[in-house]
C-alpha cells in the first residue's frame, strides 16, 4: 500500500512536472498557472461573488418570477447583467477546475502530510461547499435544468433516513411549490459561499504570505478569457421549469453535476455512503501513510538575540517570539512551535549568526536544525571544497525536493545537499568564493515558482539581490553565482546549466581573494568546535 | 520582456480553458428518460388509523392524571401501515405496504415513487387500506387517463377530500 502510493505520488509528480515545464515556456515561471491554483481559486472565487452581487440585483423571487428575471437578465440586458451572468457560471467552473487540480497536484507533490495535514483537511469541506454553492445556484434560474436538479437532489436526500417528510413531494407539481422555497434557496446559496469563504480562511491560516491573488498578468488574462467566453458562448436557460412535465433531456454542467446521472444506477444512500467513505479517505490521507518527521529546528537561546529573521521566513508560521526567559538584556527569543515545524531549515538559514567566518566561538546559530546543523554543513563544505581540483571549481548545494545531484560527478564539482534552498545562509558563498575554496556556487531545487516548502526560492533570490535579510554581502560577484531551479526532472537542464556555469567561469577574470584558512587554522577551529 | 511567440502560447492555452469551461458547462446532453415515455408520479403522506381502539376515561382515572395531561380518550400511539396497490390497464404497476414513521410508529405513513410508462391511454386504478381489515381496501379511485409524451401524471391522496387525486 505505502510502496503504491509513493509511486502513485512520484509517476504524478513526474506528469506535472512535463505539464507544467511546457506552461513555463508560455507563461514563465512566475505566471504559470499550476504554480498558482490557490490562488486563482481564489481569485474565480471573487468573480463568483462580486458578479453574483450584480445578478442579485435583479433576480426576483417566485415560481414564474425567477425565471423571468433571469431572462430579463440573460436577454434584455445582456451586455451587463448577462455577461456577469456567465461570468458567474464560468468562473463558478473554473473554480472547480482549479479546485480539483490544486489537490491532486498537493497530493503528488506530498505537500499534505505532517504539518502540513491542516491545509489537507480544511480544504476537505470546502469541496462539500463549492459544490453545494453551485449546486443551489442552479435552482434558483428555474428552468427545466433546474427542475431537473431540484427533484434529482430532493430525491437524493429523501434516501437519508433522516427527514420525516419527503422533501421531493415539494416538487410534485406547480401548487406544491411555494414561492417561499425561492427565498429560502436564495439564502442558502448565500450562506454556504460565506461558510465556505470562512473555511478558505482557515485553510490558509498555517502559512504566512499565503497567495490568495494571482500576479496581475495572470489575473487580467483569466479575465480577459472569462469575458470573451461570456460574449462568445453566454450562459443561457434551458426553457421554463414546467412541473407537469419530465425534464428528459437535460444539458448537464459537468463540472457540478456529473453525480446526477449516477443517481440513475445506484440507490442513493449507497452513493452517500460512497461519498462519506470518499470524504473519511481524504480526511485520513495525510496518515496513509504518515510521514517520518525529521527533528524540527531547536533554538540555541546562548546565540539568539531575538531579532525575529527566522519568524518572518518561515513558511509555515512555525517561529513565533516569545518573551526572553534567560534573563539577556533582549525583549524577545524565538519560539518554535513543534507541531508546524517542517524541518525544512529555512530559519537556520535566515539566522544571522549562521555564520561560516565565524571563528571565535563555536558555530553555533540562534536556530538550527539538529540533524542538519549549520556547524556540519561547513565542515562538509570545506570537506568538498578540498577534494575539487582543476579550473572552475563549483560547489553545488541541492534542494532535497529537487532533482537528483547524483548526476554530477566532474572533477571540479562537488554536490551537497540541503532540506532546501534557502536553508544555506547567504555567508556561504561569501565564504566560498571569497575565501578561494572554490570558484563558483550553483544552486538548484524545485522548479521555479513552486518551492516545496513554498517560500525557499523567493528568500533565496531576495537575499542574494540584497532585497532580504540576511543579505548576500555586495562584495560577492554575482557572476560566480548561479542557480537552475530544475524540479526533479531536471537532470539535463542542471548539468547543462552547469556546464554553461561553468564556461563562464573559466572565462571570467581570476578574482582578487583572501587565501582560505590554513590547515592548522582549520584543525583548531574543528577542535574547538568538538 | 514577454515574447510573441509566448504570447501566442498564452493565448491559446487561455483558448483551450475557455473552450472546456464553455463546452462542459452546458454538455454533453445527458438524456435523464426516454422523451417518447410518460411517467406516473404517486405521492402522498397519510396518518393510517390507530393499532387499536380508543378507551374513554373515568373520572378517576383522569383525576389521577397531571392537570395539564388531563384527556377524555385513552388511544394508543402506534399507527397502522398503510397498504397501497396501482393498476394500470389491469396489469399491477405497485403494490406495497408503508410503514408508519418516527420512533414510536405513530407517524404518518409516506410514498414517493415514480414509474415510465408509455404514452397514450390508459386506464389506472389505485386502492389504499389504512384500516384492520384484512381484505378490501378503504379507499379505491379508478380513471380512464391519456397521457402525452414527457407527461408528469401525479397521484395524490387526501382522505379529507375523499381519497386519491389524479392530476
Amino acid at each position: 500500500m505505502t510502496d503504491y502510493v509513493i509511486s502513485l505520488r512520484r509517476s504524478g509528480r513526474y506528469a506535472f512536472e512535463w505539464l507544467e515545464r511546457g506552461f513555463d515556456a508560455m507563461f514563465g515561471p512566475s505566471w504559470n498557472p499550476f504554480h498558482q491554483l490557490g490562488a486563482l481559486g481564489w481569485f474565480f472565487y471573487w468573480i463568483v461573488v462580486v458578479s453574483g452581487l450584480y445578478l442579485f440585483i435583479f433576480f426576483d423571487t417566485g415560481i414564474t418570477a425567477a425565471y423571468g428575471s433571469v431572462e430579463y437578465i440573460t436577454n434584455v440586458q445582456w451586455y451587463a447583467a448577462g455577461v456577469m451572468r456567465s461570468f458567474h457560471r464560468y468562473a463558478s467552473d473554473a473554480l472547480v477546475v482549479v479546485m480539483m487540480t490544486h489537490l491532486l497536484r498537493e497530493f503528488v507533490m506530498d505537500r499534505y502530510r505532517g504539518p502540513r495535514f491542516f491545509a489537507w483537511i480544511t480544504g476537505t469541506p470546502i469541496l462539500w461547499f463549492v459544490y453545494a454553492s453551485g449546486i443551489t445556484g442552479y435552482w434558483l434560474v428555474w428552468d427545466k435544468l433546474a427542475q431537473y436538479v431540484a427533484i434529482a437532489t430532493t430525491e437524493w436526500l429523501d434516501s437519508l433516513p433522516i427527514f420525516g417528510q419527503s422533501i421531493a413531494r415539494n416538487f410534485l407539481h406547480e401548487t406544491t411549490l411555494s414561492n417561499r422555497f425561492f427565498t429560502l434557496m436564495v439564502f442558502i446559496h448565500i450562506a454556504v459561499p460565506l461558510i465556505l469563504l470562512f473555511i478558505m480562511w482557515i485553510h490558509i491560516q498555517r502559512h504566512t504570505h499565503p497567495r490568495v491573488n494571482p500576479p496581475i498578468g495572470l489575473a487580467v488574462g483569466v479575465l480577459a478569457m472569462l469575458l470573451v467566453l461570456s460574449l462568445v458562448h453566454p450562459a443561457i436557460s434551458q426553457g421554463p421549469a414546467n412541473l407537469n412535465t419530465v425534464t428528459a433531456i437535460v444539458n448537464l454542467d459537468w463540472f457540478y453535476l456529473p453525480v446526477y446521472p449516477l443517481l440513475d444506477h445506484i440507490p442513493g444512500a449507497l452513493l452517500w455512503a460512497a461519498f462519506g467513505a470518499a470524504t473519511l479517505l481524504l480526511l485520513l490521507t495525510p496518515w496513509l501513510p504518515p510521514k517520518r518527521r525529521r527533528p524540527i529546528a531547536t533554538v540555541d537561546l546562548e546565540n539568539c538575540n531575538g531579532c525575529g529573521r527566522c519568524v518572518a521566513d518561515c513558511p509555515f508560521s512555525a517561529v513565533v517570539l516569545g518573551p526572553r526567559t534567560d534573563g539577556k538584556p533582549f525583549t524577545h527569543e524565538a519560539v518554535v512551535n513543534t507541531k508546524l515545524c517542517t524541518s525544512c531549515g529555512i530559519c537556520a538559514g535566515a539566522c544571522p549568526t549562521a555564520t561560516p567566518f565565524r571563528r571565535a566561538s563555536e558555530l553555533a546559530p540562534g536556530i538550527d536544525l539538529p540533524h542538519v546543523p549549520v556547524r556540519e554543513l561547513r565542515e562538509r563544505t570545506l570537506a568538498a571544497c578540498r577534494a575539487l581540483s582543476g579550473e572552475a571549481r563549483v560547489i553545488v548545494y541541492g534542494c532535497e525536493a529537487g532533482v537528483s545531484l547524483s548526476c554530477l560527478s566532474a572533477p571540479g564539482v562537488a554536490a551537497l545537499p540541503l532540506p532546501c534552498s534557502a536553508a544555506l545562509p547567504p555567508a556561504f558563498l561569501d565564504f566560498i568564493i571569497t575565501r578561494n575554496y572554490a570558484d563558483g556556487v550553483l544552486l538548484t531545487g524545485c522548479c521555479e515558482g513552486d518551492c516545496f516548502y513554498r517560500l525557499g526560492i523567493r528568500w533565496t533570490r531576495e537575499r542574494f539581490a540584497g532585497e532580504r535579510d540576511p543579505r548576500l554581502r555586495a562584495r560577492v560577484p554575482r557572476e560566480r553565482i548561479a542557480t537552475c531551479w530544475a524540479g526533479i526532472t531536471g537532470s539535463a537542464s542542471l548539468e547543462q546549466s552547469l556546464h554553461a556555469f561553468r564556461a563562464k567561469l573559466k572565462a571570467l577574470a581570476p578574482l582578487e581573494r583572501r587565501t582560505p584558512l590554513s590547515s592548522q587554522r582549520l584543525t583548531e577551529q574543528a577542535s574547538s568546535n568538538d | 520582456m514577454i515574447k510573441p511567440l509566448n504570447l501566442i502560447g498564452q493565448a491559446i492555452a487561455y483558448a483551450a480553458f475557455g473552450a472546456m469551461l464553455g463546452y462542459f458547462s452546458a454538455a454533453p446532453a445527458y438524456v435523464y428518460r426516454d422523451p417518447n415515455m410518460a411517467q406516473i408520479k404517486i405521492s402522498f403522506s397519510h396518518a393510517a388509523q390507530r393499532v387499536g381502539e380508543c378507551r374513554r376515561l373515568s373520572a378517576e382515572e383522569i383525576a389521577k392524571l397531571a392537570p395539564n395531561m388531563r384527556r377524555p380518550l385513552d388511544c394508543p400511539r402506534g399507527r397502522l401501515p398503510i397498504l397501497i396497490e396501482l393498476e394500470l390497464d389491469n396489469q399491477p404497476l405497485y403494490r406495497g405496504e408503508l410503514p408508519p414513521t418516527g420512533l414510536a410508529r405513530d407517524g404518518s405513513a409516506t410514498i414517493y415513487q415514480r414509474f415510465p410508462v408509455t404514452t397514450g391511454k390508459h386506464h389506472l386504478v389505485a386502492r389504499l387500506r389504512d384500516s384492520k381489515r384484512t381484505t378490501g381496501f378503504d379507499y379505491e379511485s379508478a380513471a380512464d387517463v391519456e397521457l402525452a409524451p414527457q407527461q408528469n401524471f401525479v397521484i395524490e391522496f387526501r382522505a379529507e377530500t375523499g381519497g386519491f387525486i389524479f392530476k
